[in-house]
C-alpha cells in the first residue's frame, strides 16, 4: 500500500516541477504505479533503506538509488539494485496466499510507539 | 524472483471474504522533470512512508491517516519513532530506524559530498492509506507544499 501511495505522490510532485525517485521493495506495485523514476531493492518489506545495523549496505542502497537521477533518462525507468539480502527464507512468508490479515485495527487515535511519546508531545505543546 | 505482492494479497483477502482491493494501475505515462544539476550540487529532500515521527511529535493513527510530519534533519536515531497500520514490518526499524527511514544515511551522504545538501527537515507519512482519492487530494498536495518550503532540487521517496 505504501508503494502505491508513493507512486501517486511522486507523480504529483514531478508534475509540479520536482524531480523524484521512488525507492521500493515491491517490484510489482512499482510497475503498476509507474513513478517517473524508480529503484528496486529485493529486500523484505520494512527494510527498503538497507539491512539493519549494516551502514555499508544502507549507504550502497541509498547512493545506488540516488544515482538514478543521472542514470534514468526516460519517464518510467527503473534501476534494479544489486544488493542481496542473502537468506531467502522471508520469501515464502511474503508470498503466502493463506487467508490472513496482519494489519492493525483501523483506529483513529494516535498510536504511540511508547506511552512516554505522548507525554513528550504534550510537553512540546500538542493537544494529545 | 521478486515477490508478487499484489497477487498474494488479492488471494489472501479473497479467502477472508473481503471485497477485492482495486490497486492503482497507471494508465498514462509518468510526468517528467529533469534534474538540472549533478547530485553532488543538489539539495535533496526525503519522504518516507514508514510512519516515522520524532519524539515530541504526534503519532499516526491507523485509519487512512493522510497527514505528514516534518522531522528535523538533526534528529538523533534514538528519537525516531514509528506508528503504522502494518506494524509487523517495523520490528527491525525500531532497533535501527535507518533500515527503513534513511535519515542517518542521508546525513552521511551529505557530509561526504555525495549529495550537495540535505533539506533542513525530512518528511514522513503513514503510507497505508487505502483511499487513493485521499492520497491525491491530501497527502500529495501536503508533500508538495512542504517540499516547496524546503527549496529542494530533487526528492527521494522511500516506500515501506
Amino acid at each position: 500500500m505504501c508503494h502505491q501511495t508513493v507512486c501517486l505522490v511522486a507523480r504529483h510532485l514531478e508534475a509540479n516541477g520536482i524531480p523524484t525517485l521512488v525507492l521500493g521493495a515491491a517490484r510489482d506495485i512499482l510497475a503498476a504505479g509507474r513513478p517517473p523514476r524508480a529503484a528496486f531493492v529485493d529486500y523484505p518489506l520494512g527494510h527498503t533503506a538497507g539491512k539493519p545495523f549494516d551502514r555499508a549496505d544502507q549507504r550502497a542502497v541509498i547512493a545506488g538509488a540516488l544515482a538514478g537521477f543521472a542514470r534514468l533518462r526516460e519517464p518510467g525507468g527503473l534501476i534494479e539494485l544489486p544488493n542481496q539480502w542473502g537468506d531467502d527464507a522471508w520469501r515464502a512468508e511474503a508470498s503466502s496466499t493463506e487467508a490472513r490479515d496482519t494489519r492493525q485495527p483501523r483506529d483513529e487515535t494516535p498510536q504511540w510507539q511508547q506511552p512516554a511519546d505522548r507525554e513528550a508531545a504534550r510537553a512540546a505543546g500538542l493537544d494529545v | 524472483m521478486p515477490v508478487n505482492y499484489m497477487d498474494a494479497i488479492r488471494q489472501r483477502y479473497e479467502q477472508l471474504g473481503y471485497t477485492p482491493y482495486r490497486w492503482y494501475v497507471a494508465e498514462d505515462a509518468p510526468p517528467w522533470q529533469a534534474l538540472d544539476k549533478p547530485l553532488d550540487a543538489a539539495r535533496v529532500g526525503l519522504l518516507s512512508t514508514s510512519g516515522a515521527y520524532a519524539l515530541g511529535q504526534r503519532a499516526y493513527h491507523y485509519k487512512d491517516d493522510t497527514s505528514i510530519r516534518a522531522i528535523p534533519t538533526a534528529t538523533a536515531r534514538e528519537d525516531v519513532r514509528f506508528s503504522h497500520i502494518t506494524e509487523n514490518y517495523l520490528v527491525d526499524a525500531r532497533q535501527d530506524p535507518d533500515t527503513i527511514f534513511p535519515l542517518g544515511t542521508l546525513r552521511e551522504l551529505a557530509a561526504d559530498g555525495t549529495i550537495g545538501a540535505l533539506a533542513d527537515d525530512v518528511l514522513s507519512c503513514m503510507g497505508g492509506v487505502y483511499s487513493q482519492r485521499r492520497v491525491r487530494e491530501e497527502t500529495a498536495p501536503a508533500a508538495l507544499a512542504a517540499f516547496r518550503q524546503q527549496d529542494i532540487d530533487c526528492a527521494l521517496l522511500v516506500a515501506m
